[in-house]
């Protein structure tokens, strides 16, 4: 099957931005030239073979395929909550060929059977990929080692204990050691329990005013100085998770420019919202870390805007009305975040933040650089594809959504900018075109 | 003016006009309760709720007789429990009750925000008797009638609030009502009980507790816990008696006519001494005396007034 994808701005940061046509054969990009040239020069294959599609991208992007590496897709455990199959037509409708699967499933993601039933689940799916990200301690307790090289073999492509921090920083700096010698990268998800007991939104003058717990900036802080500096002490791959804080930011800058293998990712609700979204006890407004002040969502920003935060990662959490129709103080933590995820972080662009190839690096370059995978456009690599309208206005409605989750705060928001198409190895696993 | 609220879920959402008119239907109500037969009809054939997830003697006993003053029927339910412990989440609990259709539902509950979700959920009314660390609507309401009283006026008085401001929804109710109705509040404490952000409500914050009572027109103490010691929020019941506590000695840095209010229940001889809690500036028994009248006024507005007389 030959596939033309013509007349659309391809952007792959440092290799290509410009308007081109791909010529797509089966699973592999065979041919990537100039708008309209594909028939004349280049290798003339389409003198030869006519397409059997034409997708007409003019006015669209046409992105190396997005890469969500922060996903909760629930199986195997919670599959009410959300399925390796919904989880990854969600994935694909929101743009992403391939998700980094968390390991706080039920049972935890701490051995090589469960690795290879979430490959196995995933495969039979067919929609986005999914790379299982392993716990980096049994049952995520942070008090024995896992299996990584059993776990790397199986298919895990890095380690982290997410939803969990590991609190006892000697376990924090043997996993460290211990995954560098697999050359697997450790996601930190940093939160010091003891400064962030019975908070249930960031502390401030809206929790005071609400009469809510608060969680200070510093339960993340703390442990992403911590992590930084054991980063430094073992040489291990060190990537900060769902980056919240203006404190956060600042450290992570200086470790950078220190040159410490350092990286980090932080989601869209944390550069367009802040904690008065939690106003009226909105527990679609509720995760941790929490929305934090307009001032940490500036310092987000300037992160972003300026490489020190490399990735925009969604948390997709999704939970059911049991988890989050009920009290704020009980209702779980998380956002579902994968068909939200590119239309937020277009008002980046928007807002004059970052432009539309800082933007592809964020979503598809620099997690494939962390997770050690290539999202290329060009001859003979994978055909891994997103093609996004950025004039497409629409209405988000949780309502349509594919995830199982509705737990959302965005539901009724205007966007501009919508993913139109993916393809996942020359496979269209979704399509939406409007116009015309 | 016409009271058109369905709910009283906080002090926050009140203007000055509805808290005065509150406050004017509490006076008048006050009389029922000094008559030899303390009844009136007004609320027959009316059933009031009260649905308490949490312990209390004085309000939850205020807001029964400010009922049966008014002739409705009342039913007490209490939940010592949490609705997740019990299998059954709050809204369907609330459901259930609304299904036999009271008219009013007054909620006490330990979470911030569940009387608003009760308020969205269903189409009976709620008083909010108090919300975890959020509000107690009807206490500063009680307050503030109670200060009007002694006074004449709030506006440009002075109050001072004293205690764990932190976990007290008193305080953040005070504070709203108070300032609303043009005082000056100031709050005082040990630090690790005053929260981020309080100005934001319209407090200031004095440094030491001799600095929030100076040229104070009244001074509401708070109940301190003695669990917070294990939270690491305060050293002892000694140290915090000393430091923070009214004796007389602190009170002399007061108006003259200071006011002495505290919501109950006290701990003598820790926020309070018992010169104070029982000498001539105390006006705490008053204050309870005033509950059962704003519970009336509410009770009243809610489920008796004109609200529920228009088809809507």
């Amino acid at each position: 099957m030959l596939t033309l994808i013509k007349g659309g701005r391809v952007v792959d940061p440092g290799n290509l931005d410009g308007i081109m046509d791909i010529l797509i054969d089966d699973d592999r990009i065979i041919e990537v030239v100039p708008s309209g040239k594909s028939g004349k020069s280049g290798s003339g294959l389409l003198k030869r073979r006519t397409p059997d599609r034409i997708i007409d991208a003019s006015g669209m992007i046409v992105a190396p395929g997005l890469i969500d590496m922060h996903v909760h897709l629930r199986e195997p455990g919670q599959e009410y909550k959300e399925t390796i199959e919904t989880g990854t037509l969600a994935a694909a409708c929101g743009g992403f060929t391939a998700v980094c699967a968390m390991p706080n499933t039920m049972p935890v993601n701490d051995n090589r059977q469960i690795t290879e039933y979430i490959l196995k689940r995933s495969r039979e799916a067919g929609n986005a990929k999914v790379y299982p990200v392993a716990a980096i301690s049994k049952d995520l307790e942070g008090t024995s080692l896992c299996e990584y090289g059993d776990l790397k073999e199986a298919g895990a492509i890095a380690l982290s204990d997410d939803g969990n921090p590991v609190s006892n920083s000697r376990m924090m700096r043997r996993a460290m050691e211990y995954a560098r010698g697999f050359g697997l990268p450790i996601i930190s998800h940093c939160e010091v329990k003891e400064l962030s007991a019975g908070g249930v939104m960031n502390e401030g003058a809206v929790a005071t005013r609400m009469g809510l717990a608060g969680i200070p900036n510093a339960a993340e802080s703390i442990m992403v100085m911590r992590d930084i500096a054991l980063c430094e002490l073992t040489g291990a791959h060190l990537h900060i998770a769902h980056v919240s804080t203006h404190e956060s930011v600042n450290a992570i800058r200086e470790a950078k420019r220190k040159g410490l293998p350092v990286t980090a990712e932080t989601a869209p609700h944390y550069f367009i919202l802040t904690d008065d979204a939690v106003s009226g006890y909105d527990t679609n407004a509720k995760m941790n870390p929490p929305l934090r002040s307009d001032f940490d969502r500036k310092a987000v920003r300037e992160g972003l805007a300026d490489g020190t935060i490399d990735v925009i990662a969604s948390d997709h959490a999704p939970h059911s009305s049991i988890e989050k129709d009920i009290e704020f103080d009980f209702a779980a933590n998380g956002i579902v975040g994968l068909e939200t995820s590119v239309s937020l972080s277009l008002k980046l662009v928007e807002d004059r933040v970052i432009g539309v190839p800082a933007l592809i690096e964020k979503m598809s370059k620099n997690p494939a650089r962390i997770l050690g995978i290539e999202k290329n456009i060009k001859i003979g690599s994978i055909a891994d594809i997103t093609i996004i309208d950025p004039e497409a206005v629409y209405t988000v409605d949780s309502g349509g959504f594919r995830s199982l989750g509705r737990n959302t705060p965005f539901n009724g928001w205007k966007m501009k900018g919508k993913v139109v198409l993916t393809m996942v190895g020359g496979k269209t696993v979704f399509e939406n075109i409007l116009r015309h | 003016m016409q009271f058109e609220r369905k709910d009283i879920l906080d002090i926050e959402s009140l203007s000055a006009e509805e808290i005065t008119f509150i406050l004017d239907t509490a006076d008048r109500m006050k009389e029922i309760s000094k008559r030899p037969v303390k009844k009136v009809p007004t609320l027959r054939g009316k059933t009031v709720v009260l649905f308490f997830y949490e312990p209390s003697t004085r309000t939850r006993s205020s807001f029964e007789i400010a009922a049966k003053r008014l002739s409705a029927d009342s039913l007490s339910i209490s939940s010592s429990s949490s609705s997740i412990l019990k299998g059954e989440t709050l809204a369907d609990t609330a459901r259930n009750l609304e299904a036999m259709n009271p008219d009013v539902i007054i909620i006490r509950h330990y979470s911030a925000g569940a009387p608003h979700m009760l308020a969205r959920l269903l189409k009976t009314s709620i008083i909010n008797a108090g919300d975890g660390m959020h509000e107690h609507p009807t206490q500063a309401l009680l307050d503030l009638m109670t200060v009007r009283e002694k006074k004449g006026s709030i506006r440009d008085l002075r109050i001072a609030i004293i205690g764990d401001i932190s976990h007290s929804r008193v305080a953040r109710s005070d504070i709203l009502g108070f300032t609303k109705m043009g005082a000056d509040v100031v709050v005082g404490g040990p630090l690790t009980m005053i929260p981020a952000g309080i100005e934001s409500l319209g407090a200031s914050v004095a440094v030491n507790s001799d600095d929030a009572v100076h040229g104070a027109d009244v001074i509401i103490m708070l109940r301190i816990q003695k669990e917070r010691q294990q939270s690491f929020l305060y050293p002892s019941d000694r140290e915090y008696s000393k430091v923070f506590g009214l004796n007389p000695e602190r009170l002399k840095k007061a108006k003259k006519d200071v006011l002495i209010m505290h919501p109950g229940p006290i701990n003598r001889g820790v926020e309070i001494s018992s010169e104070i809690a029982d000498g001539p500036y105390s006006i705490i028994l008053e204050q309870v005396t005033n509950g059962v009248s704003v519970r009336m006024a509410l009770l009243f507005l809610v489920a008796g007034g004109v609200r529920n007389v228009d088809t809507d």
